[in-house]
């Protein structure tokens, strides 16, 4: 199983970052490795429009099943859809939070922000 | 001439302006640029002649062909498209039909398909074509009708340019063809901030422009002076007026039933081409 969380910095104990999309990096987590690995969300932070859906691309791409943040909007969770499951992170640090998640501590995000621009108000295909 | 009419803020004139300047003079055309909300042609009132379906080209995918190689997922400039798996997902109201999908596709799986996003209508009024944009409910990108309706321009006449409000990429797709900008300002907080979101737009579009001041209290306002210090033209300056409002309200316009207000517009255009001409030199 691999989790991952948007951080603010490249540490375990970075803070959660607040963005999902425009997340600098993200912390992955082997839970079969135990391993901590990074990657620079650079492609989506950089982005004009579509963060999100950038961002959730690359997660889909690095086959992650476990997605740990405060807010995803409704295009990133479309990506995300059947691939993730989307938990709702707490105010502790990012390593900490899969230490709850795996405690089954952390309860499924069961909100989804709608776009900035009302995009996501369409009907989408 | 091609004069843009815009103003940053919505709702300081800018449609007040655009038809009366139309209604005031011979041989000149309305642009209706607001695609999101136009309403030029409630005044004008137009005789419909033609009308225009605005299409926009849209990727489709041939699942049989994809073989996932990602590619058109990292072409798009957008972010509109997810792979998910071999499962293609577009975002619609994102993309902005560049076509570049289907062109970096080894494949051949990706074709485009027309999607309708709004309809232009060319109607008369006296001598006056009367060109209306409108996008339908719920696209989230104007651009294309905008560029529709000013490729309706007739070189041998004049066009007015009724702009959206802001100074985002409509905007500038409505100025794009313009030869002056002519900025209606309200001289509130609001409209005075917005207004030097425009100033500076003309400026980086290298227009020659000039402002309008409506729904003034005094001829001193928060726009004049800082016109006067930036050495920028105030053209003309509209006071709240009981009567201009009541004709507005009526759907008249002003020039037609007012004759002092026909004379002030005639000489706002007189003194926008002065201004056009000195710029050319």
């Amino acid at each position: 199983m691999i989790i991952a969380v948007p951080v603010d910095e490249m540490e375990e104990n970075s803070p959660v970052c607040i963005s999902f999309g425009r997340a600098p990096f993200y912390l992955i987590f082997d839970d079969e490795e135990k391993k901590f690995d990074y990657f620079d969300n650079n492609s989506a932070f950089n982005a004009q429009g579509g963060a999100g859906i950038k961002a959730a691309q690359s997660l889909v791409d690095r086959n992650v099943d476990i997605v740990i943040t405060f807010r995803c909007g409704e295009n990133a969770s479309k990506v995300l859809n059947g691939k993730a499951k989307i938990y709702k992170a707490e105010k502790v640090n990012a390593k900490m939070n899969i230490e709850m998640f795996i405690a089954g501590n952390l309860q499924l995000l069961n909100k989804v922000s709608p776009g900035l621009h009302g995009h996501s108000v369409q009907g989408e295909k | 001439m091609k004069i843009a009419v815009l103003s940053g803020k919505g709702g300081t004139g800018k449609t007040f302006v655009s038809v009366n300047l139309v209604n005031s003079t011979e041989n000149t055309d309305y642009y209706d640029c607001d695609v999101e909300e136009p309403n030029g042609d409630l005044f004008f009132q137009s005789k419909l002649i033609q009308e225009l379906p605005v299409k926009v080209l849209l990727p489709s995918f041939d699942k049989e062909k994809c073989n996932a190689c990602h590619e058109c997922v990292d072409a798009c400039s957008f972010n509109a498209l997810a792979l998910i798996g071999k499962d293609m997902l577009l975002f619609e109201s994102i993309c902005h039909s560049c076509g570049v999908c289907s062109f970096v596709c080894k494949q051949k799986a990706i074709s485009e398909v027309p999607k309708q996003t709004g309809v232009i209508k060319i109607g008369k009024a006296g001598d006056s074509k009367v060109v209306t944009g409108k996008l339908n409910m719920g696209e989230a990108i104007g651009v294309p009708v905008i560029s529709g309706v000013l490729d309706l321009m007739d070189e041998d006449r004049n066009s007015i340019i009724d702009c959206p409000p802001g100074s985002a990429c409509s905007v500038v797709e409505s100025t794009q063809k313009a030869d002056y900008c002519l900025i209606v300002a309200e001289p509130t907080s609001f409209g005075f901030h917005n207004f030097k979101m425009v100033e500076q737009l003309a400026r980086v579009l290298k227009k020659p422009f000039a402002v309008v001041v409506n729904k003034a209290e005094s001829k001193n306002n928060i726009v004049s002076s800082y016109c006067k210090k930036n050495k920028i033209k105030v053209l003309d300056t509209f006071l709240f007026n009981r009567k201009i409002a009541q004709d507005n309200s009526r759907g008249e316009i002003c020039t037609s039933v007012d004759d002092k207000m026909k004379a002030r517009f005639i000489s706002l255009l007189d003194n926008i081409n002065d201004d056009w001409q000195r710029s050319l030199k």
